[in-house]
């Protein structure tokens, strides 16, 4: 919209005329100046400026929506209300039905605790067949990290949907849905996005899954304010390709330990901080997310996977439609599967702490024993 | 330089200078044809900018003290009209009590409000909790108005809307359930649906859309005149992406500002923009500060959302005619709420 011509907006042909010679092309051109600098640029008089732009402001004005038909058009238009059921039952309650279509999901947590294990098992529910409560489509699985494993996949599919996957030929269908890219660079999986907004209309896509975005970000070698810009581009792109496909997007993020004296705090809370810092209690939640708050701004609904004393917890961290609760669940062949599906909600800073307690250091070894093994073959 | 004030184009404005026209009187008394031929330009053009200048000419007359008027300066208004005016101002309700007496009632109209604060924290969740209350008929105290929300990140709802519509439905319920206990006839014949109807939502997706929209609002609400309240979730987000000349986005930033305060006070509406944070490096340590901070000069009042402890709390960082504070409050299924409100689930650990 912002690029369209001004001269094809139907204003009178001696005002467009002035707007092209000034070269003032597209509505983007016009809307960058305030007033006053039109004025002076296109030297024509206050009204013919403010009736122009107020011409070219309404053709370019988004169109109004009334929530009402929002909700009647997903209704409507998309399977089970534009949701992806997860297939855990406490967690598909608290999202009303599952990862919502149209907007960014993240996953944070620590290394081995089953953020990619999700991922996959989430892949298999979106290229299912519909009768079998799918979305019956194709799946694009971004792997930053060369930790998608075809094997693991088939196996979770096998212990979950046995009904399914021992059928003949249908393992080969649902894998054959899945697609892999495995950018190595920002600039690379920025073309490579190109790519997949075309491709996402085309093809019936039903799925964007980004196994890291902190692994791609993180990996380039400048820091610092450059990496914030390319970062917001970024998430930009990918929650507008995420709200014009209508498709939900999952997105997983590292954490990285506090630097020291990182404070979270306003200027005016200034006189409470030496209060905390004495605070034992807070000593040990000392993980933070490693892309920081300006991401996190930008992610719809974000899930915290940690340990407490050797369980492992999912918690609804942040999330526009349900209350912050938190699943105690377990890796088993089928995938992630929870141990309750009441939840308990949690209050106060517990909610977007990330803990690794106690994690068994068994299953970290034994990941991190197959990622160098794998590697070197 | 009267000649300066005339809306007109830089040349004209050289041309009239160059052929000695310096007070709009000297150009209020030429003729058209005579002026047309001074300074260069057609017959209609000159006798445009001689209706400008008897227009202009005029106003100033009435401007300057000649003690008949009240009035010192046209289009002003004395303090104590506006006192009168501000008692008669009207608030929307935040639903949840304590930040409604810290705010003196509710976030008042005519006013633009900034409210900032950490992922997750509930600004969204105070968007559209005003977006459903400002629908609140007048029976109930509320203003029955209608509500815009303009999107820019996406984060907007729908499910999340209805939720909180119905949860306000059953409030008012309760409500007119309590004042008119002999009435046996007391239902409320809102519907959630009604709700929704009234909230227009635009999605933006670029900077130069925001500005788009915001130009056509005045347009937009003339047709729609109900509407109350003005939601931007969030201000700044589309001004931190793609911009690297960083005068122009203040530029763009305060005339957008500007606008918007002008809709406030022309057609008595409240503004809300939400603003996200962003860490800032001072004096050794890393501070939360809101994006673009010092775009913020241009609204009237901000209010900063934080963790206190184990629960939420709203801050009033500037304002010019509340005293600073700050008060807790919780996000529930149902809305925003005071915080004391105890929850069904336990606390975990």
């Amino acid at each position: 919209m912002a690029n369209k011509l001004i001269n094809q907006m139907g204003l009178p042909k001696s005002i467009a005329n002035i707007f092209t010679a000034r070269n003032v092309i597209t509505a983007k051109d016009a809307l960058s100046h305030t007033e006053f600098e039109l004025m002076e640029l296109l030297d024509v008089g206050k009204e013919e400026v403010t009736s122009a732009m107020a011409h070219v402001s309404e053709v370019v004005c988004p169109p109004c929506q009334t929530a009402l038909l929002l909700l009647e058009q997903r209704v409507r238009n998309e399977c089970m209300a534009g949701h992806l059921p997860t297939r855990l039952k406490g967690l598909d309650e608290a999202l009303c039905g599952g990862i919502p279509f149209g907007v960014l999901t993240e996953l944070v947590g620590p290394a081995g605790i089953g953020k990619t294990q999700f991922c996959l098992k989430l892949s298999l529910l979106a290229s299912m067949p519909a009768n079998c409560g799918g979305l019956d489509g194709r799946v694009i699985y971004i792997d930053v990290e060369s930790k998608f494993r075809s094997k693991r996949l088939i196996e979770i599919g096998i212990n979950s949907f046995p009904e399914i996957f021992l059928k003949k030929g249908m393992a080969q269908e649902m894998a054959g849905r899945i697609l892999i890219l495995r950018p190595t660079s920002l600039s690379e999986f920025a073309e490579s996005l190109h790519q997949i907004k075309v491709s996402l209309l085309q093809q019936q896509v039903k799925l964007l899954i980004i196994d890291s975005m902190a692994a791609l970000v993180l990996g380039e070698r400048d820091c610092g304010a450059s990496r914030q810009q390319a970062l917001g581009w970024h998430v930009s792109f990918i929650k507008s390709l995420a709200e014009f496909s209508r498709i939900p997007v999952v997105l997983t993020n590292q954490v990285r330990s506090q630097i020291g004296d990182e404070s979270r705090m306003y200027s005016f809370q200034a006189q409470s901080r030496s209060i905390i810092k004495d605070n034992p209690a807070t000593y040990d939640s000392h993980l933070v997310a490693a892309l920081g708050i300006n991401w996190a701004h930008a992610v719809t609904i974000r899930l915290v996977l940690e340990a407490r004393s050797g369980q492992r917890f999912i918690k609804l961290a942040k999330s526009p439609i349900s209350p912050a609760l938190a699943f105690p669940f377990k890796i088993t062949s089928s995938g992630m599967v929870l141990l309750d599906d009441d939840g308990v909600e949690m209050k106060g800073p517990e909610i977007s702490t990330i803990n690794c307690q106690g994690l068994s250091l068994s299953s970290l070894a034994v990941s991190s024993a197959e990622y160098f093994l794998t590697k070197n073959t | 330089m009267e000649v300066g004030m005339l809306p007109i184009s830089a040349s004209k404005r050289g041309k009239l200078l160059a052929a000695g026209y310096t007070t709009l009187d000297a150009i209020a008394r030429a003729s058209p044809t005579h002026l047309a031929r001074d300074i260069d330009v057609s017959d209609s053009e000159a006798s445009e900018i001689l209706s400008l200048a008897t227009k202009a000419s005029s106003a100033l007359e009435r401007e300057r003290p000649n003690g008949t008027h009240t009035a010192v300066v046209g289009g002003g208004q004395t303090a104590w009209d506006m006192l009168n005016e501000e008692k008669f101002s009207s608030c929307i309700t935040t639903s949840c009590v304590d930040l409604d007496n810290i705010l003196g009632g509710g976030i008042k109209c005519k006013e633009v409000t900034e409210i900032g604060g950490v992922p997750g924290i509930g600004k969204t969740q105070i968007g559209i909790q005003l977006a459903v209350n400002v629908q609140i008929p007048q029976e109930y105290g509320g203003l029955g108005g209608k509500a815009i929300y303009i999107d820019t990140e996406g984060s907007f709802m729908v499910e999340r809307v209805l939720q909180i519509a119905e949860a306000c439905i059953e409030d008012m319920a309760e409500y007119s359930h309590q004042f008119h206990k002999d009435f046996q006839a007391c239902d409320v014949k809102v519907h959630p649906n009604n709700i929704l109807e009234n909230i227009f939502y635009f999605r933006v997706c670029s900077y130069t859309e925001q500005i788009a929209l915001i130009n056509y609002l005045d347009k937009f609400i003339m047709e729609n005149k109900d509407v109350k309240i003005i939601i931007v979730d969030s201000v700044t987000f589309h001004f931190r992406q793609d911009f690297d000349d960083m005068a122009l986005r203040t530029r763009l930033l305060s005339e957008m500002a500007l606008k918007l305060m002008k809709l406030a006070k022309k057609f008595c509406l409240a503004i809300v923009m939400l603003n996200q944070v962003t860490t800032k490096y001072v004096e050794g340590s890393f501070q939360l500060t809101l994006a673009l901070g010092n775009w913020s000069h241009s609204c009237t009042n901000r209010i900063i959302l934080f963790w206190n402890g184990n629960e939420r709390h709203a801050f009033i960082d500037k304002s010019p005619s509340l005293k600073s504070a700050s008060a807790p409050y919780s996000v529930t299924t149902r809305g925003i709420r005071n915080s004391t409100s105890s929850s069904k689930r336990i606390k975990m650990m």
